[in-house]
């Protein structure tokens, strides 16, 4: 029993990683614009199809290492600039034309609902809804691994990014007061766009390992992990990048010892008792800071 | 907040759905044209032509389903036109209308093909949720109607008018179970299912009564969410339990993932039993290595051995250039048996042809030899396919009362209502 304890645990940390690298994205942008990107899951799912255009245009199975790579870091472009693209087209504008009206926080809420009702059909336009596998590159005891090892690099790194780069700082700012960042003279949409860019491009690299590990490919895929990530950037404490990574692997870990016992149908009811238990007890969750509303 | 989304996304589909039928149901019963031919009653004479509707999935998410269906229906009705100029000497005309794989848009197209073109029997769906939905419009307005595919209990308990020409999910599910005690002689089982799934769940709980009836041993039973994907705990607490033989009874995407998952585990394809949800080449391309020798309960496999599918082969080869699938063999039946019943009918009317269809003895299909029963199922043989070398290849029948069923002992015919299946949709 002990053995299947720890075994359960190391799968539960893989897949808690790869759910905080989608959470970071949610986080990151709700922590800059208050704004809870719905879109997100829908970026996540166009970087799971370009990874798998890529991968399988540049060779697949018969190179692993170069089209993995290279396929990864070319859907992790697209990813980038459709997130940007998402942002410019649908949020910037009611961002500068709807500044100290009274709906900022809904309109952008209703628009990014529908920017995610959007891509998810465009995509069963383009690719249809038929389920596509991914080339096997890898066995699957190296693909738990390497998640493992790239969410751990990926989130040192981005904390060093945001807290020892000039970028970073101006985030941070960004993140305690628009208005004031704006007049320090920081360059508040560029700042704002390379936060969609980040977000996304995570995003990306948790698709691509996602369907390298465990998943077929196909239009709605982006709600399953959707889903989890948002309520993992929820628990940690929304706007909090540690927060993120640390709800991630919480619910991984939840989601996998749930199906050690015979309630295993029932595992997004105890995801979700979770979330209320620690939304109850900590209304801003594990790490987020309770800060003063500034209007 | 995941939930908002989803129901703006219910509620703008509900409402976009609600004026459609308002407009349809307008327009329709504003259209019918007086000269519309052939709207035979009482001793009606032979029309000119037979008028049979034909709705499904041709575009949408479903649509690779529907193409091969329609694909069998245009094969057969060729096929009748062609040997004696069809039934009573009349050729068939089938009017296909593309239900965008979507149940709402299949009970307008059934309601059209009746209203508008006043045809006298119907064919279609081949998911259970459109055959439902076009099936209660047929029903109500009296004229018969074939489904293909659609396995779920319920589609034929809509009335009197809803027929199928495949076996139903109770039947595979306890197909399943025997085919396990008495054909491979496995008698320690594990169940793994999901359990938000209709299809798998209807499955898993036939599968279960029987194999307790039966005395099969249960020694492990796991459920997953639907949309779940990483099934590596799951696995390694199924091999804890050590069964003989691992039951999954769920759809062609879902199981690839186990497959791989499970072979990176160390257990072996044929360990694995299924049900027709399988019956897709996607599964065999993502996983039919890993699923070397695995089975699964069927309507049809490429290569069965009676004649009337060798036939349907060669001559499905001939006119489309490829291997027919399950779903192009069932779309045929249903077309034959409907055109049978039609040369049949003792009155030329859509009560006549409901008649002769409930009639139905003994026909040869392709995909065996249907029986409609009381029920309006189609009692017939249940195929079991065995996957090797990445191909799905004819192992024996079960339920099959007509011969001495293939090579590994065959099974003892499963009771009443036959089954129906639910190919790879959805």
């Amino acid at each position: 029993m002990a053995m299947k304890i720890l075994s359960a645990l190391i799968t539960g940390l893989a897949q808690g990683s790869m759910i905080a690298l989608v959470a970071l994205g949610y986080t990151m942008v709700y922590g800059i614009l208050k704004l809870i990107n719905f879109a997100h899951s829908e970026v996540f799912m166009m970087g799971a199809y370009a990874g798998l255009f890529l991968i399988g245009g540049l060779g697949g199975e018969s190179s692993p290492l170069f089209a993995g790579v290279v396929g990864t870091l070319g859907a992790m472009c697209l990813a980038g600039a459709l997130g940007v693209m998402v942002e410019r087209i649908a949020y910037a504008p009611l961002r500068s034309r709807g500044r100290n009206r009274a709906n900022t926080r809904i309109t952008p809420l209703v628009t990014a609902l529908g920017m995610s009702v959007l891509l998810q059909n465009l995509a069963q336009l383009l690719f249809t809804a038929q389920y596509r596998g991914y080339p096997k590159l890898l066995p699957i005891q190296h693909t738990r691994k390497v998640i493992f090892g790239t969410a751990i690099t990926v989130m040192i790194a981005l904390e060093l990014f945001v807290h020892k780069t000039w970028t970073g700082k101006a985030m941070r700012a960004l993140s305690m007061n628009v208005e004031a960042a704006r007049l320090m003279g920081i360059r508040t949409s560029r700042v704002i766009s390379m936060t969609f860019v980040i977000g996304s491009t995570l995003a990306a690299v948790g698709a691509v390992l996602y369907c390298l590990d465990q998943s077929q490919t196909y239009p709605t895929m982006g709600t399953v992990i959707g889903t989890r990530a948002f309520v993992a950037a929820v628990i940690g404490g929304i706007g909090n990048i540690p927060g993120a990574m640390l709800g991630g692997v919480l619910i991984g870990i939840i989601g996998e010892l749930t199906k050690l016992t015979p309630y295993s149908g029932l595992q997004d009811v105890l995801v979700f008792t979770v979330l209320i238990a620690v939304l109850l007890v900590k209304p801003t969750g594990l790490l987020g800071k309770a800060g003063i509303e500034k209007v | 907040m995941r939930g908002r989304r989803q129901w703006m996304v219910t509620i703008t589909g509900a409402l976009a759905a609600s004026m459609l039928t308002i407009g349809c149901g307008k327009s329709g019963s504003g259209d019918i044209k007086p000269d519309d031919p052939a709207k035979p009653q009482g001793a009606a004479p032979v029309p000119a032509e037979w008028k049979v509707g034909a709705y499904l999935g041709l575009s949408g998410e479903d649509s690779a389903f529907g193409v091969d269906t329609k694909e069998g229906i245009e094969l057969a009705i060729e096929q009748v036109n062609q040997a004696g100029g069809g039934p009573k000497g009349k050729p068939i005309k089938v009017l296909y209308e593309d239900d965008k794989s979507n149940p709402q848009e299949a009970n307008n197209k059934v309601l059209q093909l009746i209203d508008r073109d006043k045809v006298m029997a119907l064919l279609g769906e081949v998911s259970s949720a459109r055959s439902r939905s076009g099936g209660i419009a047929a029903n109500k307005k009296k004229v018969p109607m074939i489904t293909p595919s659609s396995t779920h209990p319920d589609i034929t308990k809509i009335g009197p008018f809803v027929f199928r020409v495949c076996f139903t999910d109770d039947v595979q599910g306890r197909s399943g179970a025997e085919f396990i005690l008495k054909s491979l002689n496995k008698k320690k089982v594990a169940l793994f299912y999901a359990s938000d799934d209709l299809y798998s769940s209807g499955l898993a709980k036939e599968f279960r009564d029987e194999l307790k009836r039966l005395g099969g041993e249960m020694v492990i039973e796991k459920s997953f969410l639907k949309k779940e994907t990483n099934f590596t705990t799951y696995i390694s607490e199924i091999t804890g339990a050590k069964p003989d033989i691992i039951y999954v009874p769920v759809y062609y995407n879902q199981m690839g993932i186990i497959a791989r998952q499970a072979k990176a585990a160390g257990v072996a394809g044929e360990m694995f039993v299924g049900g027709d949800g399988w019956d897709s080449d996607t599964m065999l391309a993502d996983a039919g290595a890993e699923m070397d020798g695995a089975y699964f309960t069927n309507h049809y496999a490429p290569d069965v051995p009676w004649e009337s599918a060798k036939a349907f082969r060669t001559a499905y080869i001939a006119r489309f250039k490829r291997d027919p699938s399950g779903l192009a063999a069932m779309g045929y039946d249903a077309a034959k048996l409907l055109a049978d019943a039609i040369g049949r009918a003792k009155a030329n009317t859509s009560e006549g042809i409901r008649e002769a269809i409930q009639d139905t003895k003994a026909f040869q299909g392709a995909t065996g030899l249907i029986t409609i029963d009381a029920e309006r199922n189609a009692d017939k043989p249940i195929v079991i396919v065995k996957i090797k070398d990445k191909k799905f290849t004819y192992y024996g029948t079960v339920n099959d009362k007509s011969k001495a069923a293939a090579p590994p002992a065959p099974v003892a015919p499963a009771p009443a209502a036959s089954g129906s299946a639910e190919p790879k949709k959805n």
